[in-house]
């Protein structure tokens, strides 16, 4: 018996950093808006505190705050000829779940993305040319450049309050921070976290090689912060436990720490946890979302009737959610007609280790999740790829974000992986040794995508999302190519040994890589090639917006947090300024 | 043995010291460290396990293969004396032994490398399938692996991780991954889990555990940071929650 609910104006589907942020500007704004959260609610107290949060097999190993994969899991294949299988574990990548979304367990690294990687297809053929690219590569414009975002970025820069220095200030460069970055409009919130040793020695390296090291701009805070929201934040102690945790200091900017407790206060706004939403409703003209259909923690289904549905789950789970719900053309990558699945990407993870001597203490364990240095000279488009035969690129940096020792115990190539040898090695290199971190972009392909898995159920019976990827030829060449450049800066150092882990294919699920999953409902100005506008508004159905890194149409050099709460700002804005006020499509088809 | 309770091992703990790595290899004698009420790493028996989840073949062969896997030698403890086959035996035969976060509907397929794990095994069972072939493949050839000599358990384990053998549907090389997962879990996780006894393998390593607080020391670079681990056990004031009197491996 299906319950129905009394209409509200506004239902967000994930409560997460982008439902948290759109339900508090719509709430703020008078609408009566109900978030819908399949997970339980939880806060820096008491569910984040210590000691117990420092559990590195509960959380690290056990995944303790991820999707839980018996309810709901992905299918995974590499190419389309394959049958795909759950992936009955997660490893590669680790969506979160409950009040706060991923951000809960994130790092706090947060870039920008650079003017040229919204142009990208354009940029692309006007610098090296209409052919320089593999025909298999669907790279495209985002359709919103980076000037429309920059009062966006900053305005969620400063919400969470983000630790960092600028290199560019409104065109001119400023030393110590990035000089490759676009133009910013003021100084981060906060300065830089203190630099780790591992990236003391990298700087000095880098630096050496003529290149530009930089602070990584960290959402762990140098320094206590009251963000506009009127939120305190504390400083971070680089207590070591930050990605796959939760943040016990209130030092991590999370939806917690940063806007949750604003909009938790707005009576016009009301959190529903433990919801399941199946799909989102269409009219018989199928042009007119009419609600949402959830089914509760204890197995009670209801209708939620609303003339304006956002979806801001996880990238994953907005295609997921679209495709249930029969919104948008899926994509057929045989015909490559559709669009909904259409330009999934990832990113293409590389990694360099430095050994040193037994005595040279690097101190793993001493991190926060983001306190690293690192240089873009390698990244995006900042050097000429004319010859190189492929586009983008990777930062480079000494990110030491922990020294959990199950996980984290490196050893040089070669080691046994088992017995007295691989002791022995244990002992000679934990505590002496530098990992870069080379977070390469990731091209959208014709033949990578995600749609619904024509075999294997979640706990309600609904088909579980299926994706088809593997690395596209691109980006491995690009692996290859920036591990190279990091070998030698892991050589200027003094190391010993160095060793390079170029990522290479096949892609699999069971290594742990990121979770910078995008794409699937990507922007643009076409709809022949677009699931939403430039607003994020969907194509076919004006009454839904899709909010997520699943609007990506393809993934670039940088962590994509920062990204998406710009897009989310900007997206917010014209909801608020445009659409509710003559409800109907922003842009014209 | 010179039992140790918990009690009189964490009266031994001294206060955090941070000792410049200059200082800690200058020729000058440093000073003497807190004395240790508890018995020498390496040399400590293991206590003998109570399974819950292991039938006394299966322990046998646990408890010896993890001890290959993870050997004492000069560095300390073994994954034996650490209690990695206790830690292994609650995980087992607890919620991860049952399928914890594994989804487990059919079909079932073998699926390609990149596709990870498929079989319907949950932990629990895999390492029941597993071990029974084992032990019948071991008593056919007469000799216990708990008598073998180090030598041709190594060749034993090695022909597992092989993964040729078929153990009642489960890969050898399955197998063994996963003992050797659990093993590294068992040794490297916090004591709670029954491994890790006495924080031996946080010790030889130089990882602080649960402790948290570097905002100090971060930026004073190449410190050898000398502090005794902590354990989710204690809490921030060091004191420890569980009764002390009563061994972590029962």
């Amino acid at each position: 018996m299906v319950q129905r609910l009394k209409e509200v104006d506004v239902v967000v589907i994930g409560v997460g950093m982008v439902g948290s942020i759109v339900a508090k500007e719509l709430a703020a704004a008078g609408y009566k808006v109900v978030g819908l959260e399949r997970g339980e609610a939880r806060f820096t107290v008491p569910q984040f505190q210590s000691p117990a949060i420092h559990d590195e097999l509960r959380f690290d190993i056990r995944k303790a705050l991820m999707q839980d994969n018996t309810r709901e899991a992905v299918t995974f294949r590499n190419q389309s000829a394959e049958t795909a299988l759950p992936i009955r574990r997660w490893e590669s990548f680790l969506p979160g779940t409950g009040l706060g979304g991923s951000m809960v367990h994130w790092n706090g690294q947060t870039y920008r993305f650079q003017a040229n990687d919204f142009e990208l297809a354009t940029r692309t053929r006007e610098r090296y040319g209409g052919n320089f690219l593999d025909p298999d590569v669907t790279i495209q414009d985002w359709g919103v450049s980076y000037n429309d975002l920059e009062p966006h970025y900053d305005r969620f820069e400063y919400l969470l309050g983000t630790s960092g220095k600028a290199g560019n200030i409104k065109g001119k460069i400023v030393p110590g921070g990035d000089p490759f970055e676009s133009p910013r409009s003021r100084e981060y919130p906060t300065p830089p976290q203190k630099e780790h040793y591992s990236g003391a020695m990298f700087r000095k390296a880098a630096s050496s090689l003529g290149y530009h090291p930089f602070p990584q701009p960290s959402s762990n805070l140098s320094q206590p912060y009251t963000n506009p929201e009127g939120i305190k934040l504390n400083a971070c102690v680089f207590c070591g436990f930050c990605e796959r945790y939760a943040c016990e200091h209130f030092a991590k900017s999370v939806p917690q720490t940063i806007i949750l407790p604003v909009l938790l206060a707005n009576p016009n706004f009301e959190l529903r946890t433990g919801c399941q939403v199946q799909r989102i409703n269409l009219d018989s003209t199928r042009k007119k979302a009419t609600g949402v259909t959830y089914i509760d923690a204890a197995g009670r289904e209801f209708e939620q009737p609303a003339p304006l549905i956002i979806t801001s789950s996880f990238a994953l789970n907005n295609v997921r959610m679209l495709l249930l719900s029969r919104i948008g053309a899926a994509y057929d990558p045989a015909t490559a007609k559709g669009v909904v699945g259409r330009n999934y990407a990832y990113q293409t993870m590389s990694s360099v280790a430095s050994f040193f001597d037994e005595d040279v203490f690097i101190n793993p364990f001493m991190a926060s999740g983001a306190s690293g240095t690192l240089i873009n000279d390698f990244a995006g488009d900042n050097f000429d790829h004319s010859g190189l035969g492929f586009i983008g690129g990777s930062f480079i940096g000494a990110v030491n974000t922990n020294g959990r020792p199950i996980q984290y115990h490196p050893v040089p190539p070669g080691t046994p992986s088992w017995g007295k040898g691989w002791k022995d090695a244990v002992v000679k290199h934990y505590n002496h040794t530098v990992m870069f971190s080379l977070h390469g972009s990731s091209v959208s392909t014709r033949q990578n995508y995600l749609d619904l898995d024509p075999t294997y159920k979640d706990a309600w019976g609904q088909p579980l999302l299926r994706m088809t990827f593997d690395f596209p030829r691109n980006d491995l060449k690009m692996a290859a190519y920036v591990t190279a450049k990091a070998e030698e800066i892991g050589k200027a150092m003094g190391a010993k040994q160095v060793a390079g882990s170029p990522r290479k294919a096949p892609y699999t699920t069971t290594q742990y890589q990121t979770t910078h999953n995008t794409g699937g409902t990507v922007m643009g100005s076409d709809p022949s090639t677009s699931v939403v506008n430039r607003f994020l508004q969907s194509w076919d159905v004006p009454n839904v917006f899709v909010i997520g890194a699943s609007v990506y149409p393809q993934n670039a050099s940088w962590n994509p947090t920062n990204t998406l709460g710009a897009l989310t700002y900007w997206a917010i804005d014209a909801i608020k300024n445009k659409y509710l006020k003559n409800p109907g499509r922003l842009v014209s088809a | 043995m010179n039992k140790v309770t918990r009690r009189s091992f964490v009266a031994g703990i001294g206060a955090a010291s941070i000792v410049p790595a200059a200082s800690a290899h200058s020729e000058e004698p440093t000073p003497a460290a807190p004395p240790r009420s508890h018995t020498p790493l390496g040399t400590q028996a293991a206590a003998p396990g109570v399974y819950l989840f292991f039938n006394a073949s299966e322990a046998a062969f646990i408890e010896a293969a993890c001890e290959r896997l993870i050997p004492a030698d000069e560095h300390g403890a073994g994954a034996l004396a650490a209690g990695v086959p206790d830690y292994l035996d609650k995980q087992l035969g607890g919620a991860w032994g049952a399928g914890e976060r594994l989804y487990r509907s059919g079909p079932w397929t073998a699926g390609s490398a990149s596709q990870g794990y498929q079989l319907p095994f949950t932990p629990g069972e895999l390492f029941h399938q597993a071990l029974r072939a084992i032990n019948h493949d071991l008593d056919s050839r007469g000799t216990p692996f708990s008598k073998m000599t180090a030598e041709a358990q190594d060749a034993y384990l090695r022909s597992l991780e092989g993964g040729g053998a078929d153990l009642n549907g489960v890969p050898s090389g399955v197998f063994f991954g996963m003992l050797l997962q659990m093993t590294v879990e068992g040794f490297f996780s916090d004591p709670v889990y029954g491994g890790n006894r006495d924080m031996v393998a946080w010790r030889m390593i130089g990882f602080p555990g649960a402790y948290a607080d570097y905002y100090e020391s971060i930026d004073r670079h190449g410190i050898k940071f000398e502090r005794e681990p902590m354990s989710l056990g204690e809490d921030g004031q060091r004191h420890i929650h569980p009764d002390p009197n009563i061994p972590a491996h029962l």
